[in-house]
């Protein structure tokens, strides 16, 4: 890319006068609007109408797309190259997906387009619906949800209100593992209720003799994803789903981590009483830079009335249409949630089919067990044994080179690879986190770990290129202590 | 593994990239030999007895038709008077076609700076053309929608305002924003009181009567233009709101903010919507765009990712997710929110479109829209059986219409759709229509809605 | 007279005054600090409770009150160079209170107690 011309910001390309759309024309003129007998709308008063110049870009078409063009390419995503990046499971995002997402049945249909009239959509809505709970071993879903975080709030706001309808209000404990993911107790604050915190077992599961002083008649929740963050499936699920049972709470699935468990076992027959899906990371919806995501909940017979408003319901003539009830939660959406991103999961729920999604789970067990075994000898593998979709390294084997989890994600940078998570989870000093997904093939796996192996050698023999990686990127070390002690968030900030 | 039972082929998944001799070989890596050893740690009882009870596997064209099975039930519709806060704007071709481009729609969060300049860059374009919408210094990365930014505005309000627990907030906000905001405040123990309408809009001494009686209101929460479109004159309320020690929290409907008095100029303290009508496809409600932008005292306070401009080791210009102990992957319970993603490219949407539209671009839509709507509002009353149910107040491209008593509303709306292929609005409470109106709406499109109208 | 907390603040008392700050072992495993979240003058402390955080790049801290009392001086400086905490923490206290219970001082640890606490 050409940086003097295309390394702009799109305010350095705009020209006074110039412009980049034509509106399509109404055809009414100002001789329609005099003479008829009909009201006239009163004058908006200056009062009420802005002063200060709007200052936008002033670009043709032709800047605009090659300013944006040129921006995507300082940019890594799937289709660029393997994304090991643990937890947020960088699958290939099919090309039919989008192609249905903006359908032209959907595409340009307004959220309050009367039920007689959206069928179809209700239709699908419905269809995702129906399989979310076939997969999840639920009893109902609601899509409302806009990401995975919003997720977790609806599903704890469930929670509330079934131990509130109960009467049973001082209910205000979520148990978390210290290993769960930051947004379990933030949103667990947000829902107003109060986080504890469970110690992990050496072997990166919940120890269940630490669990058991803390489950009173103040618990209202345990929120656990399985596997966990280690990649580590919880053997004890069953006991621990009893014991929180027994002590009348009930059992939240995070499901961040669903995708090993695709075709092998659903979170419903572990015991779990609600869960969220981030169809993002699972069902392989893009996750476009950050969002729009989307968390379906799904609850177990007995809880359905508690998801929110508006819940798309089927009356005994096969026509859905949408009910708002009392007993519900409330609303968390204004609509029925991220249309054209269940319309994508959709997709690629039909796209795999049942046969597809029964191999899709083992086949990323299969892809991160061959790159952990591959790779436990040169990076420090802290917890031994089978893990699921995704695993820790505790950085590298030999401490003594200096070269940290941080040189090596940077350093892997330079080969063409976007780094795995670093620094979560908070269990280790060194943590790295690698999900490679069952859309990688063997050698992309395979040159991977060769890679990887390159690291560790430099970091034994040559650390200096480690430590001062990344070489090879658009830009290389941007100052983040500048960036937050002197915050420019703006262009005019700057 | 499965196979066909009508041929011997071993049969690849058309994702799945793995040869059955590759498994064979990665497992034998892994020491094991059968795939179903993977999960020799998972207790026996909750391993899958049978497959999904889903279809089996479709190819694209067969994905397709399903889709086109489910569009062929809905009733189409052609020009679209519904409002309501989200509305049938014109965008560009190239807005869909840049939006396509696999760099910008595949990435994550960037959380790798030096291979996500893309993303970070339009954001912060985004940010600064928030900024000098709203009138406001800063803007986060965005959020959910409008309904969800303004829950979120209110928590920032009560964590401001640290003991103070009290939110006000105007009957004329939207109620489907309203509902979710009441949704959060009940759950996070935030109180709300009703600031009742008069006439239409926000009733000014019902608001004086409630800053005078609490001691502990975090904010107020006004909506511009509100749920009957009218714009609301909000002379001097900033300066009551802020002797009280509040926030002033204004719901704007985004692309309006070009022509109304800006939140920044009105002496809001954060501005919050949605953004959908600044180029985003209405898609039966979503994927949206919460905006969120405040002054710059609240910066820390403010929820979700925030970019940030700052210079590499070679002294180029670069962008970074800055502020990022405000969140909660490092501040878990004690994080400004739970939010952990940004609508990434719902943000690209609105950042082309308003390269594209510029100002002028954005004057012109609003100018067009209340054009057409003077034009609908004229033809409908002109008929003699509805009127403006607040006529001495000012809106912008929506209006609310009263119905004569003897106008069947939902008959009216159905011939509308099923005959005309035209959504004439929303229905709201008792016999009352709200119609909007954009540039997408022609004359022709409007005479056959009145027609309809007059034939009834 | 200066002791410590287990949460690694300092309260270094004047009189009837304390000043409280971070520990120089904090500040160093925080890192560079770019942002203190400070309480108002007249906000009342109490033992055990937070009344601010400290933020680093990648990393935040609530602070947690040693000793309870009435916060009758904020260090503004730090608003603007909160790095001034990194550089010499004990010089750059966060805020003064008027001590309401001085018996409290009794359970923190003194200097010597605090630096063994740290090696652990």
């Amino acid at each position: 890319m050409n940086r003097e011309l295309y390394g702009k910001l799109v305010f350095e390309l705009s020209r006074p006068g110039r412009r980049g759309y034509r509106l399509p024309q109404s055809h009414i003129s100002s001789s329609d609007l005099v003479g008829s007998k009909g009201e006239k709308a009163p004058e908006i008063p200056s009062v009420l109408l802005r002063r200060q110049q709007l200052s936008l870009p002033e670009c043709d078409e032709l800047t605009v797309v090659r300013h944006y063009n040129n921006m995507s390419t300082n940019n890594f995503g799937v289709d660029t190259g393997f994304y090991p990046l643990g937890s947020c499971t960088m699958k290939y995002n099919p090309k039919i997906n989008e192609e249905v997402a903006s359908h032209a049945g959907f595409a340009s249909a307004h959220p309050a387009t009367p039920g007689y009239a959206s069928q179809g959509r209700l239709r699908l809505y419905r269809t995702l619906e129906r399989a979310l709970s076939e997969i999840g071993g639920m009893a109902e879903f609601t899509l409302n949800p806009f990401a995975g975080a919003h997720g977790e709030l609806t599903g704890l706001m469930v929670i509330r209100a079934y131990h509130d309808s109960r009467g049973d209000k001082r209910r205000r404990k979520v148990i978390v593992p210290d290993s769960a993911h930051g947004t379990n107790p933030a949103s667990a604050a947000v829902a107003g209720l109060e986080v504890v915190e469970v110690k992990s077992l050496p072997d990166g599961t919940v120890d269940v003799e630490a669990l058991r002083p803390l489950l009173d008649d103040t618990v209202a929740a345990m929120m656990m994803t399985n596997p966990n963050t280690l990649g580590i499936f919880e053997h004890s699920i069953p006991e621990i789903a009893r014991m929180v049972h027994d002590a009348g709470g009930l059992m939240y699935y995070d499901g961040a981590n669903l995708n090993p468990m695709l075709g092998m076992a659903r979170p419903g027959d572990m015991g779990f009483d609600v869960m969220h899906i981030n169809l993002h990371k699972t069902f392989s919806t893009p996750h476009g830079g950050g969002g729009p995501g989307s968390g379906p909940v799904g609850v177990r017979a007995g809880l359905e009335c508690f998801l929110p408003s508006p819940r798309v319901v089927e009356h005994a003539d096969g026509t859905l249409d949408l009910e708002y009830s009392h007993e519900a939660l409330g609303s968390i959406s204004a609509t029925l949630g991220n249309f054209a991103v269940q319309a994508r999961a959709l997709a690629y729920i039909l796209s795999l089919g049942s046969d597809g999604l029964m191999e899709a789970g083992s086949l990323a067990t299969l892809n991160a067990n061959y790159v952990k075994e591959a790779l436990k000898g040169d990076y420090l593998l802290p917890v031994e044994g089978l893990c699921k979709h995704e695993f820790v390294f505790d950085g590298l084997s030999d401490k003594s080179t200096g070269v940290t989890t941080l040189h090596v994600a940077k350093r892997l940078l330079d080969h063409g690879y976007h780094a795995p998570t670093i620094y979560f989870p908070l269990l280790f000093h060194e943590s790295l986190m690698i999900e490679p997904t069952e859309t990688e093939s063997k050698e992309t796996l395979d040159e991977f770990v060769a890679v990887m192996r390159d690291i560790a050698r430099e970091a034994r023999e040559t650390p200096d290129i480690v430590l001062s990686a990344p070489h090879n990127t658009p830009v290389t070390h941007p100052d983040d202590t500048e960036a937050a002690l002197n915050p420019h968030v703006t262009f005019d900030m700057c | 593994m499965f196979w066909l039972p009508t041929s011997q082929f071993y049969y690849m998944h058309r994702y799945f990239p793995h040869t059955e001799a590759e498994i064979r070989e990665m497992l034998a890596a892994c020491g094991l030999s059968e795939l179903r050893e993977l999960y020799g740690d998972v207790p026996a009882e909750l391993l899958l007895a049978k497959p999904y009870d889903l279809p089996a596997q479709m190819s694209d064209d067969e994905v397709r038709k399903a889709f086109d099975a489910f569009a062929e039930q809905n009733i189409p519709v052609k020009a679209c008077f519904a409002g309501g806060g989200f509305y049938d704007h014109y965008v560009p071709a190239a807005v869909k076609s840049l939006i396509g481009r696999s760099e910008f729609l595949t990435a994550y969060t960037p959380y790798q700076p030096e291979i996500s300049q893309g993303t970070l860059q339009y954001i912060f374009e985004y940010q600064t053309m928030m900024s000098r919408l709203t009138g406001l210094e800063i803007s986060n990365a965005s959020m959910y929608d409008g309904s969800t930014a303004t829950a979120e505005a209110m928590m920032m309000a009560v964590a401001v305002g640290r003991k103070r627990r009290r939110v006000l907030v105007s009957a004329t906000l939207d109620p489907a924003v309203r509902r979710v905001v009441d949704t959060y405040a009940r759950y996070h123990g935030v109180e709300v009181e009703t600031v009742t309408e008069a006439g239409g809009v926000t009733d000014l001494l019902h608001l004086d009567r409630l800053l005078a009686a609490y001691d502990d209101i975090a904010g107020v929460v006004l909506p511009q233009p509100n749920r009957y479109g009218i714009v609301e004159d909000l002379s001097g309320i900033a300066d009551k709101v802020h002797a009280r020690k509040a926030l002033l929290i204004l719901n704007c409907i985004a692309a309006d903010l070009a022509t109304l008095r800006t939140p920044g100029e009105w002496g809001a303290d954060i501005a919050c919507g949605d953004a959908q009508s600044l180029g985003i496809p209405l898609s039966f409600g979503g994927p949206y765009l919460g905006y969120l932008c405040a002054a710059k005292s609240l910066m820390r306070k403010m929820p979700g990712r925030i970019v940030g401009a700052t210079a590499d080791a070679g002294g180029r210009r670069s962008f970074v997710l800055t502020l990022q102990a405000r969140e909660q992957h490092i501040r878990r319970d004690k994080a400004t929110s739970n939010i952990c993603s940004n609508q990434g490219l719902m943000t690209l949407y609105v950042s082309i479109y308003m390269s594209l539209l510029g100002s002028e671009g954005l004057r012109e839509v609003a100018w067009r829209g209340h054009q057409t709507a003077l034009y609908l509002l004229q033809e409908m009353t002109g008929s003699g059986r509805c009127r403006m149910a607040y006529p001495d107040k000012p809106f912008l491209n929506e209006f609310l219409l009263e119905m004569d008593a003897d106008v069947d509303l939902d008959l009216f709306v159905r011939r509308c759709i099923e005959d005309e292929k035209i959504l004439p609005g929303i229905r709201i409470d008792g016999n009352r229509l709200l119609m909007a109106c954009t540039e997408m709406q022609t004359k022709e499109d409007v005479d056959r809605l009145v027609n309809v109208f007059r034939n009834l | 007279m200066i002791k410590f907390s287990e949460t690694h603040e300092y309260v270094r008392v004047d009189g009837e005054y304390g000043y409280i700050g971070i520990s120089d072992y904090a500040q160093k495993q925080l890192g560079n600090v770019v942002y203190v979240d400070m309480p108002e003058e007249g906000d009342e402390l109490e033992a055990g409770e937070d009344f601010g955080a400290i933020e680093s790049v990648k990393a935040a801290s609530d602070l947690i009150a040693p000793v309870s009392g009435e916060v009758v001086e904020v260090n503004t400086a730090l608003e603007s160079d909160p790095r001034a905490v990194n550089r010499d923490p004990m010089a750059n206290w966060i805020v003064k209170i008027r001590l309401s219970d001085p018996s409290q001082l009794d359970s923190l640890m003194s200097q010597e107690e605090y630096e063994g606490y740290c090696k652990k």
